[in-house]
Formats: C-alpha cells, sequence, structure tokens
C-alpha cells in the first residue's frame, strides 16, 4: 500500500511536470552580463515570466562578450543554438552577414505580428543595426557611449573649479598639469577602451571619418582611413603625455587597470563608459564624481560620439511557437518601463523615445546630475556619414590591432603616424579576409 | 633488449583489449587533427554557411606574416626557457630533498601544490603579484630602480610568463626526478664515496647519468606543455600582449581562431604547430636517446 501511494505520487508530479512543460514554450538567451548587471538582467527576465504564462525566458550567462558571441557560433554549427544571444556591436558586421543564421529582428517581429514601432528607438541607437534599407536587424538592448568621469575633490585640492570639467584636450592638459604640480594626484587622466574611446569615439566627435565608404555601412570593400592628421595628432599626444605622467595606460581591450587607476585616486579624469557609472559611484570611496562630454579639440567643433554595447540577434532553427514567444519578450523588454528601469540602474542609453521621456517626468535626470551626459552628447548634432558609427567584418580582430600598435607607440617603437599607416593597412587586410569569406 | 611474446588464444581478444585506447586516440585526437588538417585548406565564414577551398593559401599567407614569424621565434624562446628553468629548479629541489633524512614527505607535498592550481588560477596569481599599479613586486622593484610594467614592456611580459609558466611545471618534473633519485642505487654512490669522489662528482658522473631516462622523458613532457598546455597562463596574465610580445604560437591559435574567428588560418597554425612537436620529438627520439643509459 505504501509502495502504492509512493508510485502515485511519482506518477502525479511527472504528469504535473510534463503539463508545465507542455504549457509554457521555452525559450533560451544566452547573454553576457556578469555581476550587477546580470542580476537586475535575471530580474528583468523574472519580471517577463511572471507577467505571463505562455512563454518561459532562460536566460544563460556564457561569459564575456567575445566568448558569448563564440559560444553561440560553435552552437549553431552543432544545430544547439539558442534562441536569442546578445552580441556586442563590434560582432555586428559578422552576424549581418551570415544571412543563413540570423532571423532579422524586423521580419520576425512582422512575421509574429508583434506590437512593433521601429520609430519609437532613438535614431542613434538603432542607425546602428539598421541594413542599408533601414530596417532593424537585431534588438538593441545595452547601448552606451563613452564619457568623462572627473574627481571633484582633486579638483578642488588642485584649485580648479570642481563644477567645471575641461570642454576640450588644451584645457584637460593644462587641468592636469595643475593637478600634478598641486599633488592633488599624481596623473592626469586614464582611459578605458583605447580603441573605442581614443580612435573610433575620437574620430566621430571631431567629425573623421574611420573608413571609406560611411565608414563601412556601404558595403564590404570599405577601407580604413583612421590615420588622418587629427589622429596622429592626438595619438601623438597621448605617447608624449604617457611619458610625462599626465596619462597614465589601463591595458588593452576594455583596459582591466583603468578604473583602479581612478578609484584609488591616483588619476584625477576617467574616459569609460557611460554605463561605468554604477561602477564608478559604488568604487568612489571618500570622494565626490563629476561628468562631463568627452573633450574636444580647440580647432574641431564636436560632433556627436558613437555607441558601443550590445544588442539581441535572434538565430535560425527554432520553431514557429519559440519565436513568437521572442518576439512578445522582445516586446516587454521595449516597453517604457523596462527600459528606464534598465537605462536608469545600468548607465546604458535608454534605446527608445519614450523610455527617455518618461526618465524626464519621474524627474530621474534632475535627481541625479550627470546621468543624461552621455544621452547629450550622442544627440549633440545629427549624425552625419562620419558619425553614426562603423560597420567593419572581423572587426574583433581590427581591435586586437588598434590595441597593439597603440602598444607599439607607448613603448617607443613607433611614431603615431608609423603606428596608424600599420593599423590601417594590417586592417585592410582583415577586411579584404572577411569580403572573401562573404561573398 | 628481448621480449616476451604472448599468444591470446583468440584473434578478436588483442584488438578488443586495444580497441578503448584506439577509440579515445580516433575521436580524441584523429579526427579533430583531420578536422584541422582539412579546414586548414578551406575559407570559412564563422557560422560555417559557405565554404570553398583555397588550397594552401592560410599556410602561404603565414609565412610571409611577419606577426607569424616572429610568434615561432618567440615560442622558441619561452619553450627553451621555460623547459631549462623548471626543469634546473625542479632538479635542484630534488635532489635536495633527496637528501633529506626527516621531513621529506612533508616538502614534496608542499612542493607538488602548484601542480594542482589550474593554469588560469595560477595565471591570476601572477598577474596579481606583478600587476604595475596593484602588485607587490612591481612596489618593491621600484626601490631598486626597475620601473615594472609589462602591459608596456615586451621583455618583461615575456619574464612574467616564463615565470608563471615555469613555476607550476616545476611540480611535475620534481616529482620525477625524485623517484628517479631514489631508484639510483645506493652502493653506486657509497662506493664512489670510499674512492673519494666528492659530492659534485659524484652527482655528475653517477648520479646525473642514471637519471638520463627521466631527464629525457621529462624533455618531451615539457615540450608538449610549453607547447600546447601554456595557454591559459598566457590567457590570464597578459594575453598575448603587448604589442604580441607573448603571443605565443599555442595563444595565436586560440585568438585568430576562437576570437577572430578566422577558422581556416587558425587550423592551419594549428597543423604547423602540431608538425613543429612532431619534428621534434622524432629529433630527440633519434638523436638524444642515443646517450640515455636504459
Amino acid at each position: 500500500m505504501k509502495n502504492l501511494n509512493r508510485m502515485g505520487l511519482a506518477a502525479l508530479t511527472l504528469a504535473l511536470s510534463t503539463s508545465v512543460a507542455f504549457a509554457a514554450t521555452e525559450v533560451t538567451w544566452w547573454h553576457a552580463m556578469g555581476g550587477e548587471l546580470g542580476t537586475k538582467l535575471e530580474e528583468i527576465v523574472a519580471g517577463y515570466n511572471a507577467s505571463q504564462s505562455d512563454y518561459v525566458v532562460t536566460p544563460v550567462y556564457k561569459g564575456s562578450y567575445a566568448e558569448t558571441m563564440t559560444a553561440a557560433i560553435a552552437a549553431f554549427r552543432a544545430g544547439e543554438q539558442p534562441e536569442i544571444v546578445q552580441v556586442f556591436e563590434v560582432g555586428t558586421g559578422t552576424m549581418m552577414a551570415a544571412k543563413g543564421a540570423i532571423y532579422p529582428v524586423y521580419q520576425l517581429m512582422a512575421d509574429m505580428g508583434a506590437d512593433f514601432d521601429p520609430a519609437g528607438f532613438l535614431p542613434t541607437v538603432v542607425g546602428y543595426y539598421t541594413d542599408t534599407e533601414g530596417n532593424m536587424l537585431s534588438m538593441p538592448f545595452n547601448s552606451s557611449t563613452p564619457i568623462m568621469y572627473y574627481n571633484k575633490n582633486v579638483f578642488e585640492a588642485a584649485g580648479l573649479d570642481p563644477e567645471m570639467p575641461p570642454k576640450t584636450w588644451e584645457e584637460l592638459e593644462a587641468f592636469s598639469r595643475q593637478i600634478m604640480e598641486s599633488g592633488a594626484a599624481d596623473c592626469g587622466f586614464t582611459s578605458g577602451w583605447i580603441s573605442w574611446a581614443q580612435l573610433e569615439n575620437f574620430s566621430a566627435w571631431h567629425n573623421q571619418p574611420i573608413g571609406t565608404l560611411e565608414n563601412g555601412f556601404g558595403g564590404l570593400d570599405s577601407e580604413f582611413v583612421v590615420n588622418g592628421p587629427l589622429q596622429v595628432k592626438h595619438w601623438e599626444n597621448l605617447k608624449r603625455w604617457q611619458d610625462e605622467g599626465v596619462f597614465s595606460y589601463g591595458g588593452p581591450g576594455g583596459g582591466a587597470d583603468a578604473p583602479a587607476k581612478f578609484y584609488t585616486g591616483e588619476c584625477a579624469i576617467y574616459m569609460n563608459s557611460s554605463a561605468s557609472r554604477a561602477g564608478v559611484l559604488a568604487n568612489a570611496e571618500g570622494f565626490e564624481v563629476g561628468f562631463g562630454m568627452l573633450p574636444h579639440y580647440e580647432e574641431v567643433e564636436p560632433q556627436n560620439s558613437i555607441i558601443g554595447g550590445a544588442t539581441l540577434w535572434v538565430l535560425q532553427g527554432a520553431d514557429e511557437a519559440q519565436y513568437k514567444g521572442v518576439a512578445d519578450f522582445f516586446s516587454y523588454l521595449s516597453s517604457a518601463e523596462v527600459q528606464a528601469d534598465w537605462h536608469q540602474y545600468s548607465g546604458y542609453l535608454p534605446i527608445t523615445q519614450a523610455a527617455y521621456e518618461l526618465g524626464q517626468s519621474q524627474g530621474y535626470y534632475e535627481a541625479n546630475p550627470g546621468s543624461d551626459v552621455a544621452i547629450k552628447q550622442m544627440t549633440l548634432n545629427a549624425p552625419t556619414e562620419n558619425s553614426k558609427g562603423l560597420r567593419f567584418g572581423n572587426y574583433v580582430q581590427v581591435r586586437d590591432v588598434i590595441d597593439q600598435e597603440f602598444q607599439a607607440l607607448l613603448a617607443g617603437d613607433k611614431t603615431a603616424q608609423q603606428a596608424l599607416d600599420d593599423l590601417v593597412s594590417r586592417g585592410n587586410q582583415l577586411l579584404r579576409d572577411f569580403q572573401a569569406a562573404n561573398q | 633488449m628481448d621480449t616476451k611474446r604472448t599468444v591470446f588464444p583468440s584473434q578478436g581478444l588483442p584488438y578488443l583489449l586495444v580497441a578503448p585506447q584506439l577509440i579515445i586516440t580516433l575521436i580524441f585526437f584523429i579526427w579533430p587533427a583531420g578536422q584541422a588538417i582539412k579546414s586548414s585548406f578551406e575559407r570559412e565564414d564563422p557560422f560555417g554557411l559557405s565554404t570553398s577551398f583555397v588550397g594552401l593559401q592560410h599556410y602561404a599567407r603565414l609565412f610571409q606574416e611577419p606577426a607569424y614569424l616572429a610568434s615561432i621565434g618567440r615560442t622558441a624562446l619561452f619553450a627553451l626557457a621555460v623547459t631549462l628553468i623548471s626543469m634546473g629548479l625542479a632538479l635542484v629541489l630534488a635532489v635536495a630533498v633527496n637528501r633529506l633524512i626527516r621531513g621529506g614527505t612533508a616538502y614534496s607535498t608542499m612542493l607538488l601544490w602548484p601542480y594542482a592550481v589550474s593554469p588560469v588560477v595560477a595565471g591570476i596569481l601572477w598577474w596579481f603579484i606583478f600587476n604595475s599599479s596593484t602588485g607587490i613586486l612591481p612596489y618593491m622593484l621600484e626601490f631598486v630602480g626597475v620601473d615594472w610594467n609589462h602591459q608596456l614592456n615586451g621583455a618583461q611580459a615575456m619574464i612574467l610568463i616564463i615565470i608563471a609558466a615555469s613555476w607550476k611545471q616545476i611540480s611535475y618534473n620534481f616529482l620525477f626526478f625524485l623517484a628517479g633519485l631514489q631508484s639510483v642505487p645506493q652502493s653506486l654512490n657509497e662506493a664512489a664515496a670510499i674512492d673519494g669522489a666528492g659530492p659534485f662528482k659524484r652527482f655528475w658522473t653517477i648520479v646525473f647519468p642514471l637519471l638520463s631516462p627521466t631527464t629525457f622523458f621529462l624533455m618531451i613532457v615539457n615540450l608538449n606543455y610549453t607547447m600546447f598546455d601554456t595557454f591559459g597562463v598566457v590567457d590570464a596574465t597578459t594575453a598575448g600582449g603587448p604589442n604580441q610580445a607573448t603571443n605565443i604560437l599555442v595563444y595565436k591559435v586560440y585568438s585568430d581562431g576562437y576570437i577572430g574567428l578566422n577558422l581556416g588560418s587558425s587550423s592551419a597554425q594549428s597543423v604547423i604547430l602540431m608538425l613543429f612537436v612532431i619534428v621534434l620529438t622524432v629529433i630527440q627520439f633519434r638523436y638524444v636517446e642515443r646517450r640515455v643509459q636504459y
């Protein structure tokens, strides 16, 4: 009797669990958000899962951006791919070219009859991820742009106005020297993401082309032209400033050592993603943080900065019910409430106009000074061909080349002109490889 | 040497007995190696949607690429340095522990610990110690006038990965050397001592030659280690930088293939790396082994 009961219970549990599995369609989302951002992401997904009963979205953390992307590609080759994968902006060229592997978001939303208005998204964000006909290929999720953080206490100790961040590179150099001479800090500034902040955004911000054919938006036969006089001047300065201690290099890629240099008060000014905001505020112990736009050289009026971050790509190979779930989930993700919450928590840009307006009506930007610097900087002017973004294949490798040439410059192996010339020729080689593989 | 010949009662049994090993070799070595050789002749997009045969193009390009040729030289330096340092220090430690009458086991256990540390964790440990802004070593080096910054100084970065990779391997070498030392007959040493040979003389003329099978074995193992297994250490400390100063062959295979998604060139590189190791091992067996006394 006891045994029978136990069996009955087991059968019941089995029946229950299978009925749950039948009721809800599973959607898997591979992402690269670790730490606090990962926790927030899971919270958003849990909110979605609780809001309806047809679909269950399962977020899976797959490591760094590069790891997540390669894991998804390997999984696709093995036929085990997730429905949604988060891909960083430099992987955009590769994803776009993989026509048989991706399900473009505009098409997905139309096929599934989802409520979706591409016009509601911020053009500077979405422009990065649309094809030449203006169709949205992936779903923007976390976009950011580099901004300037500075240590107000150090500014004050050096006799500078703590409410006045440097506006130009000339000012930044003068401020840094004053800070160093006064002994308020050992170094003027450091920067995360040399490639993104000090070359790509530097070019866009000064309205200089990064590559031909509208920075690669116009086709696969684009070539790099990032060795122009202004970029050479800037890299020459960075090398000189590094030697003089005005600038302190934080390492390749994201610049793993840059945050600590700012947090410990070693450097007074720090350039990095607007999404570093939460981390900066949490780690800035004993000093007040100021926010400012990226500096520009006096002779050039600033244009607008470009984004980084990641978008969500939908992969082919799932069934229709799952795609319906993806579409439904995307509608939820882009709703003003979810977007505003994510944006305000993380420092990533709001991707829709509605989310930005919601933040304004909530009084968020007034209560949190500096939180709208990124948006203002992004939308300072209508984007030109040079400042709407970039789209190059093999760009993950090109980013490595940028880091390598920058290191060669700082080590004194090459002049700025040589380093940028070599960067262009090595980068072009990678572009030609990509072109050959994708024709 | 005469070999014993075992006669199995049935024809199938010997094959059955070696089958597990054969299957493992086929699945985990022959098949992937075959795949690598195949894709080294192809150009493919990352998703595998279009593939075209390009012949030897990837190989030809590699040998024209200055970065690749530099990586070969760098790998040779790295492999040589790690093998010499880790085997040399391991031998010194093994001899020292072998002379101990008490506490030998405790020392051995402690010396074996680094081997239990995974390469990535080992890399992170050294990364912390050598970190140019927060590490303890750069701080101390400043007092003797050395400006340590392996993020910009390629030579320093190379020193860092050599130290990190050697530290990991010393334990393994130590264990084999210690076992080798313990199998050296004590009577030979004693006889030599009676004949008036000092400790150094005894070591070089008796112990070291008798250790030669161990030394030879370790040379091959260490070479394979530096060529294939040091990826984790490099990834966690320098990631091949600065400006590719520590981009050794195995790391380049990873960064071009896994990060850069250039599968064709990456496959070609791994095939070349495999050939290097095969050739080196053959050379060692043909020329070095002659001098080994079993």
